[in-house]
């Protein structure tokens, strides 16, 4: 079980509390886009084996949408951070690349 | 005009290791808005005058209150023959601020859980560590109760108080008095 620290009400709670909204850092692909952005923004998804970044909602608590960086095999928690951003915050990918040396996500290492 | 009552016209349990009891209809505006605004501020304090509370906490006295509910929403509490004029003085006090302040009274049902027990009944049921030194007086959190949402805050040393939704006021009771069934302590505080 994930334990998750919202960023916004700094309320830390198991995962039931809150609720997944899938892969992090989406970039949206809408009318006017090529078929292959197209394809690749409605169904291209990571599915790794270690470091992953997700968007998840503090649902039953303040209702507001955050980011998470977790470990999809031990369920470590690497940390949470806002949801208005486009990219993880420099400090966590440091402590990730700390825990996880070598790692790689997408674009991120 | 038919007499406003109660989702469940005042349940009581008593049979148990903490007492379960629906409260009295109470005034509940829903205030949305930025909460950093002085203006916003001021009309969520409007019941209990003194400061903002800050994330996850209530000041709550009686029946009047305000409790931090995100960084745009604030519950602020009344009497329930109040909540009319209440709305008046926050419209006033807010003039041409984006914000939105709403009589939800009706929509929500709240309980009392007290006894030695209390803070046991709700921890069986909530993802929340309710140890006396970890949840205290003046925190109000919102949170999962079994299957529904739910707000909770201490009023006592051995009060907890309950807010769900209206529509989930029999499945809450239920919740509670299960949990509060005879010989079901655990003994955990
Ligand atoms: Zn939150």
């Amino acid at each position: 079980m994930l334990i998750l620290t919202c960023p916004v009400c700094g309320v830390t709670a198991e995962e039931t509390e809150f609720h997944g909204g899938g892969e992090a850092h989406l970039k949206r692909h809408g009318p006017g886009s090529s078929d292959e952005n197209f394809e690749e923004y409605l169904f291209m998804r990571e599915n790794p084996r270690g470091v992953h970044f997700e968007r998840w909602r503090h649902v039953y608590g303040c209702g507001k949408w955050f980011h998470a960086a977790r470990c999809t095999t031990t369920l470590e928690v690497f940390g949470t951070y806002p949801a208005q951003t486009y990219e993880p915050p420099k400090d966590l990918l440091a402590k990730i690349s700390k825990k996880r040396p070598g790692w790689a996500w997408r674009d991120l290492a | 005009m038919s007499d406003p009552v109660t989702a469940l016209n005042g349940a009581t349990f008593n049979a148990g290791i903490a007492s379960v009891a629906e409260v009295p209809l109470q005034g509940m505006i829903t205030l949305r808005g930025d909460l950093s605004a002085a203006a916003i501020q001021k009309a969520a304090t409007v019941t209990i005058p003194g400061d903002m509370p800050t994330a996850g906490r209530a000041r709550i006295e009686g029946e009047n209150g305000v409790a931090w509910m995100s960084p745009d929403e604030a519950l602020v509490l009344c009497p329930y023959a109040d909540v009319s004029a209440v709305l008046e003085k926050m419209q006033k006090t807010l003039g041409n601020s984006r914000a939105l302040a709403v009589d939800v009274s009706d929509a929500r049902a709240s309980f009392r859980i007290s006894g030695p027990h209390a803070r046991e009944v709700l921890a069986k049921l909530c993802p929340v560590d309710l140890s006396p030194a970890v949840f205290t007086s003046g925190m109000f959190r919102r949170t999962r109760m079994a299957q529904v949402p739910a707000a909770i805050w201490l009023s006592d040393t051995d009060c907890l108080q309950v807010i769900s939704f209206r529509s989930q006021a029999q499945y809450v009771f239920d919740l509670l008095v299960v949990a509060a069934q005879p010989g079901s302590s655990v003994d955990l505080y």
